[in-house]
């Protein structure tokens, strides 16, 4: 799912900006996440210990990771669930399609997975006479509108209360007009119930995929997950394949510091633990388990030991929710499936630094992502690399799109630098009218309109220093 | 999809993961201890937050203590695992009249609908909970199937205070689940929740919108 076109990341956030509904609607789910997740790390020790913990189980899985990928295969297979690999989209889709075609699905009932978001899974099923549906209550709200999630955690997030009232209204059969929270949800829960009831297959995502036990961990409130993966006869699961971990032990410390990192929650509802497909003597669960593991890209991240960091993350959106940047402009401008810090890093290794290396540039290097990351990865570090990455193409480097985003304008104006500075006769005359007529200059000139698009236009002085030192009476030594 | 496979593998062991692999210092996980009784009363602080009710019984008086719940609610029926454990005592004990208990002895495709519709409260046993942060350990199974514990609007829970663990870290370690685990097995904190909307909490989205734990006091 690669973009074609360049997209700016600095345009959609200007639009966004210009809405006062929607950064309301952030800055008040902002403020509260940032609460929230406080008062659970009461003791700074604690948090540091439980961060290095953490960090080193993940850091140890990759360093791992062709190994464990092949004992979760096997420990997978051992517990009969079918293990499937895939190297794109593209091929994901297919692979999923042809295991429902198979068994004559129609209804692909979803617990909240952002890796099929990735894939764009519901638009491909759909095109293809599947009907998949959101279960996820945030995720049923913006499939209802046909939107894409803005945040990766709680994907309505965008909306508030009365634009939900008003949608359910309109599209909810029979449904009437409340603004009541428990109504609103009782009205979803009516609809979705008959959903898992009827649903020919359910899919969901992995949160952690366990390679010495061969299992599944689902975290989450609704219990839609575990309707996904419990109710039809048919459960597909879908990891990216950076979420293996070695044992069930690494995954407690994990599991601990996700929910608290991500909604404030010293536990979630329900943490599911699914290692194989319903037993010869149960009464219910899935006839048949799959798993896909999907690369897309990941590979090539894997490929340079200091971005390997980013298969870290572990999906708690703790970097949005302290992001100054994703706090006003919203998880839509980055027009991405991963936004916040953690999208400006991951989007442009996956569709190309060159073509997303505007979002490369959009943060202001304040260090929040990396100071509350539950796993330590070096947001701000990696951001500043992939800069450089989007104009340079070391031949040793493996990013995608490497050297792509070099603008021919800046690549003229540093050789006109360099040649002004190498010739002093010519560097006095080029500071005498910079000095003299620098201030007529009209802002929207061309390469000074990039600088005054968000700043006033500079005044040089009328003197340059060393002239002032020359008339003053001072030395260069 | 051999090849994608072969590919896969092939690009992540050319990509090469060098290096020692980082220490695991799993102090902060060891040291969230407490005595059994603060573990009974940090369970329930912890549950009761989050909407969890909680019915105090003894080892001998529990199946009386469901039952008198299941009346003052007016509940029509209950669904159980005959076989199990605690299923096969609640049975024994349960009188004639009232509510009516409902066994879970055949395969779900055969009353599913009924289960969706009709079924007032399920009721399971558990193999513990977790003290940290409140919390049921639940491992499903031909006796108890998964879905007793997440279609009904209620769940009733039979816990026995003896099998409390410190923590999710402690009771993976004692239950010996890092080692072999059965197809289904689950933590529950409470009933099913939502704050998807204006970040307002909202309970019972999903699964069930009440929790009842029948907390039995078997601590010497």
């Amino acid at each position: 799912m690669h973009a074609e076109r360049e997209i700016l990341f600095r345009e959609s956030a200007a639009a966004a900006l210009l809405d006062p509904q929607l950064r309301a609607n952030f800055r008040r789910a902002m403020d509260g996440l940032i609460s929230k997740r406080q008062a659970q790390f009461p003791d700074p020790r604690d948090l540091q210990e439980l961060r290095d913990l953490s960090t080193a189980i993940r850091s140890r899985s990759l360093l791992r990771l062709p190994e464990l990928l092949e004992q979760l295969e096997a420990s997978c297979t051992k517990n009969g669930i079918q293990v499937h690999w895939a190297e794109t989209c593209e091929q994901a889709n297919e692979l999923i399609l042809g295991l429902l075609q198979a068994r004559g699905a129609k209804t692909l009932v979803k617990g909240k997975s952002m890796v099929s978001e990735e894939m764009h899974l519901n638009a491909f099923m759909e095109a293809h006479g599947i009907e998949a549906i959101e279960s996820d209550l945030g995720e049923y709200i913006i499939q209802l509108d046909g939107e894409t999630p803005s945040h990766i955690i709680m994907p309505a997030i965008h909306k508030n209360k009365d634009q939900i009232a008003r949608q359910f209204s309109q599209k909810i059969k029979d449904a009437k007009y409340t603004e009541d929270v428990d109504e609103l949800t009782a009205m979803a829960r009516k609809v979705l119930r008959q959903k898992f009831l009827d649903a020919d297959a359910g899919l969901s995502g992995v949160n952690f995929a366990v390679a010495e036990t061969g299992t599944l961990c689902l975290v989450e409130n609704e219990g839609n997950g575990r309707m996904s993966t419990h109710v039809p006869p048919l459960h597909i699961a879908v990891m990216g394949l950076e979420k293996v971990v070695a044992d069930l032990e690494s995954v407690a410390p994990l599991y601990a510091i996700l929910t608290r990192s991500a909604t404030g929650q010293a536990v979630s509802t329900y943490f599911n633990l699914i290692t194989g497909p319903r037993g010869a003597d149960e009464k219910d669960g899935p006839r048949e388990v799959h798993l896909v593991i999907l690369d897309n890209g990941r590979s090539r991240i894997y490929a340079d030991p200091e971005l390997r960091a980013t298969l870290r993350c572990i999906r708690c959106g703790a970097c949005m929710n302290h992001c100054p940047v994703y706090t006003r402009v919203g998880g839509h401008a980055y027009e991405a499936v991963y936004p916040g810090p953690i999208g400006k890093i991951l989007t442009p290794q996956m569709e190309g630094v060159g073509i997303r290396h505007d979002l490369v540039h959009g943060s202001s290097l304040c260090g929040a992502c990396g100071e509350v990351c539950p796993v330590e990865i070096p947001i701000p570090e990696i951001l500043v690399r992939l800069r450089r990455e989007a104009t340079h193409s070391d031949p040793s480097s493996s990013v995608a799109g490497k050297g792509t985003g070099r603008l021919a304008s800046e690549d003229w104006t540093w050789r006109l630098w360099a040649a002004v500075l190498k010739r002093p006769a010519l560097y006095r005359l080029a500071t005498w009218f910079a000095t003299r007529l620098g201030g007529a200059l009209p802002a929207g000139a061309p390469l000074l309109r990039d600088w005054t698009r968000t700043r006033t236009k500079p005044v040089p002085a009328r003197r340059s220093l060393s002239e002032r030192m020359r008339a003053e009476g001072g030395s260069h030594d | 999809m051999t090849d994608a496979r072969t590919a896969i593998l092939g690009r992540l062991r050319a990509g090469g993961g060098e290096g020692p692999l980082p220490s695991l210092d799993t102090a902060v996980m060891e040291r969230r201890q407490w005595p059994p009784a603060e573990r009974v009363a940090r369970l329930r602080r912890g549950m009761e937050a989050v909407h969890t009710e909680f019915l105090d019984a003894t080892p001998a008086d529990w199946p009386a203590v469901v039952r008198a719940f299941c009346d003052r609610e007016a509940l029509p029926n209950l669904l159980f695992g005959p076989t199990s454990e605690a299923g096969a005592a609640l049975a024994a004990a349960w009188p004639a009249g009232g509510t009516q208990l409902l066994p879970y002895d055949r395969p779900v495709e055969a009353f599913k609908a009924e289960l969706f519709t009709t079924v007032a409260a399920g009721f399971t046993g558990t193999v513990g909970g977790v003290a940290e942060t409140g919390g049921l350990l639940l491992m499903p199974g031909p006796a108890e199937p998964r879905l007793l514990s997440l279609v009904p609007p209620i769940h009733l829970a039979l816990l026995r205070a003896s099998t409390l663990q410190d923590s999710l870290w402690h009771a993976v370690k004692a239950l010996g689940w890092g080692r072999s685990l059965p197809p289904n097995a689950l933590l529950i904190s409470g009933p099913s929740k939502t704050a998807d909307i204006e970040q307002t909490l909202a309970y019972g989205v999903h699964g069930p919108k009440r929790l009842i734990v029948v907390l039995v006091n078997d601590l010497a």
